[in-house]
């Protein structure tokens, strides 16, 4: 494959959640810290809440969903990138050709899912809502298994070499796989920014709570 | 072992330091200690005569009050630092995981180093066990006896031994490590090249190193080519360790760096005492330090003494660092080298900042007024190096690949930055290998046996979770 195809799935990959990262953690090293190491630092947060928390709990939702995503993504993404770099040609065998760019769109999506689901998750252990968090556990399983569904339409053995190119070989067209499983994930995807938004915006200064943060920060 | 040390107002008020050595150690929340420093001087200034002994009392008192607004600072300036440490380690591992990823000779199996004579190649799946356990016991028992050596000649001051061997260790370091690793890029990449002008690159980039690592020179070149030697050796160490020999000895440096430097008889906690006791800097060459600013708030007590003490114990111990080194250039002695060179940095109330200050010519008009987060931290080399070792192992060796790397990177990162939040809570010199490398080797294990298969499955049938 080429170096189009390597940069090009990389881009759709990662590039929303790279740049949601460069203008809104990057700067901040505490973001940073949580970006990479999660809730291991909450403690540290919560030393410091006196009444002038460096970080807002939503700033957390997010930074930790967004590096959850970052990691999921970049853990089913990466192989598939160097493959790319390397000999090859896609689907040589009657599989669909454009593997690589529904894996790249895939990743996308589901960077921006973490994402969400982390804003919303936080959002309700924050106020008790435990529908919320039903919520959340819910579409993710839904759309996890939305693949699932797909994979298994044609009942073929899946064991084996032959059994596993025979279940490539019959997989759905390309405009099914996308309604049945990359339209569904992006359609939960929006829903649940719509929701993350309603629980208020990440970025919000928690003014009213810590006066003093703005100015201490910079 | 490193220890993060990053301040040095501890020679801003000569008083002061003598009465509180336990506490400023190691400590990269230099706000909070200066605030501390600064209500003392205002004390002081009060009350002129009751300079030692009122101190311990105003200070507790201090201390008390300026908890709560320390833990807020501590918070973020204990962030800032560890994020200067985050660039510099992942920029080592990126070179270090590139190289091994392009360069074919650092996976080539071409023999192994006289440290680690038993070979892995054994028809039983025993005799290689007991092999590597015996391989990763010389090592360091190696490491322990030049870590002692060092100790005993730093304890009696020959100075100029320790000089002439970090010398010629950096020397080796920056010339044949670095003409060997250009001659197999290029190699690798099928570049034609002339041997003069190989000769005047090597040359050039040897030099200037020399200079920029034990004399003056720009902060970030220096930066740069301390972290191209970590990467260098690291890659040695790749290629001439074995495999379950490489994990073991992982492992094992991990708890000797634990018991090192937490150990009241440790030679690495002696070593650094035994530098604080006389006020001088450890080893400043070999530590990898991010900013060069402190050293204006030196400058307060008697700078122009301070910075010709410091200087020429400076070279001293600079010296000591790369004979160290030079003597285990095959290998595995730099180890103790640079561990000590990390406990020295513990000390580090002068070392580089006051060498660094007396060549960056800073101005000493600006001292009080030097803002407190300017000051950096310092992480040993050899720290780099044994992370870099880790992610390189496990990028060469892991049949996971790239995810094994990326769990093993993002492992060690979170293991320094517990580590950093441990030196901010105990404000002392804190071994840093043993969670990082605990965490890697976790995670390369469970990630190369668990995960992978799984993510390999999950790609192959395009299923997201």
């Amino acid at each position: 494959m080429t170096l189009a195809v390597f940069f090009g799935c990389s881009f759709i990959a990662f590039g929303p959640a790279l740049g949601l990262c460069l203008f809104s953690v990057v700067r901040e090293p505490l973001r940073v810290i949580i970006l990479v190491a999660g809730k291991a630092i909450e403690g540290l947060v919560a030393l410091s809440e006196d009444g002038c928390s460096p970080i807002s709990i939503q700033q957390m939702a997010y930074v930790a969903g967004l590096g959850f995503g970052l990691m999921s993504g970049a853990f089913s993404m990466i192989n598939l990138l160097a493959d790319a770099l390397g000999p090859g040609t896609v689907g040589i065998h009657g599989d669909s050709q454009l593997y690589f760019l529904t894996s790249a769109f895939m990743t996308m999506v589901m960077i921006f899912l973490h994402t969400f689901w982390g804003i919303l998750f936080f959002h309700g252990c924050e106020t008790q809502r435990w529908w919320e968090m039903v919520a959340v556990i819910f579409t993710h399983l839904i759309v996890s298994g939305l693949g699932s569904r797909v994979r298994q339409a044609p009942s073929q053995d899946p064991e084996g070499p032959s059994g596993a190119l025979s279940l490539s070989c019959s997989l759905p067209a390309l405009p099914a796989l996308w309604c049945c499983q990359l339209g569904p994930t992006v359609a939960f995807s929006a829903i649940s920014f719509l929701f993350s938004v309603i629980g208020g915006p990440p970025f919000v200064p928690a003014g009213g709570r810590c006066p003093g943060a703005p100015a201490a920060r910079e | 072992m490193t220890e993060l040390s990053a301040h040095l107002p501890q020679f801003q008020h000569g008083q002061l330091t003598e009465n509180f050595p336990d506490n400023h150690l190691c400590n990269t929340n230099d706000n909070s200690e200066r605030r501390r420093h600064d209500n003392s001087e205002r004390r002081r200034n009060d009350n002129p005569e009751s300079e030692t002994n009122g101190q311990p009392q105003n200070r507790t008192q201090q201390v008390v009050e300026q908890d709560e607004e320390d833990e807020e600072l501590t918070l973020k300036y204990g962030a800032k630092h560890v994020i200067m440490l985050f660039a510099p380690v992942t920029l080592c591992m990126v070179v270090v995981v590139a190289t091994i990823k392009s360069v074919s000779f650092y996976t080539r199996k071409d023999g192994q180093l006289i440290y680690t004579p038993f070979t892995e190649d054994t028809d039983t799946v025993g005799q290689r066990a007991l092999n590597s356990i015996l391989n990763a016991a010389i090592m360091i028992s190696v490491i322990i006896v030049m870590t002692i050596l060092l100790v005993v000649l730093y304890k009696y001051r020959c100075y100029k031994v320790i000089h002439g061997w970090l010398i010629i260790s950096s020397l080796l370091l920056l010339f044949f490590f670095s003409f060997i690793y250009l001659g197999e890029v290029f190699k690798t990449y099928n570049v034609a090249m002339d041997y003069i002008t190989l000769a005047l690159m090597i040359w050039n980039f040897g030099v200037v190193g020399m200079i920029c690592i034990h004399w003056k020179g720009p902060l970030r070149l220096q930066q740069a080519y301390l972290i191209m030697i970590s990467a260098l050796m690291a890659l040695v160490f790749i290629k001439y360790l074995p495999e379950w020999t490489a994990w073991l000895i992982l492992a094992v440096i991990s708890v000797y760096d634990l018991v090192a430097v937490l150990c009241p008889k440790g030679p690495l906690r002696m070593l650094v005492e035994t530098a604080q006791e006389r006020n001088e800097t450890l080893f400043p060459a070999l530590i990898y330090s991010s900013t060069m600013m402190w050293l204006v708030n030196m400058a307060e007590e008697d700078p122009e003494a301070q910075r010709k003490a410091s200087k020429s114990s400076t070279y001293d111990k600079q010296a000591n660092q790369i004979q160290n080194e030079d003597a285990d250039l095959d290998d595995g002695g730099f180890n103790p080298e640079w561990e000590q060179q990390r406990d020295s940095r513990i000390g580090p109330l002068e070392s580089t900042p006051e060498s660094r200050a007396a060549v960056q010519a800073l101005p000493s008009n600006s001292q009080a007024s030097e803002d407190p987060e300017e000051r950096g931290v310092k992480l040993g080399l050899g720290d780099f190096i044994f992370y870099s070792v880790l992610v390189g192992k496990a990028s060469a060796t892991a049949s996971g690949d790239w995810n094994t790397t990326l769990a093993c990177f993002v492992a060690i990162l979170i293991g320094l930055c517990l580590t950093l939040l441990l030196l901010a809570i105990f404000k002392k010199a804190l071994p840093a290998l043993p969670i990082s490398i605990t965490f890697g080797l976790v995670f390369y294990f469970a990630t190369d046996n668990l995960v992978q298969p799984f993510m390999d499955q999950l790609a192959f049938h395009q299923f997201y979770i």
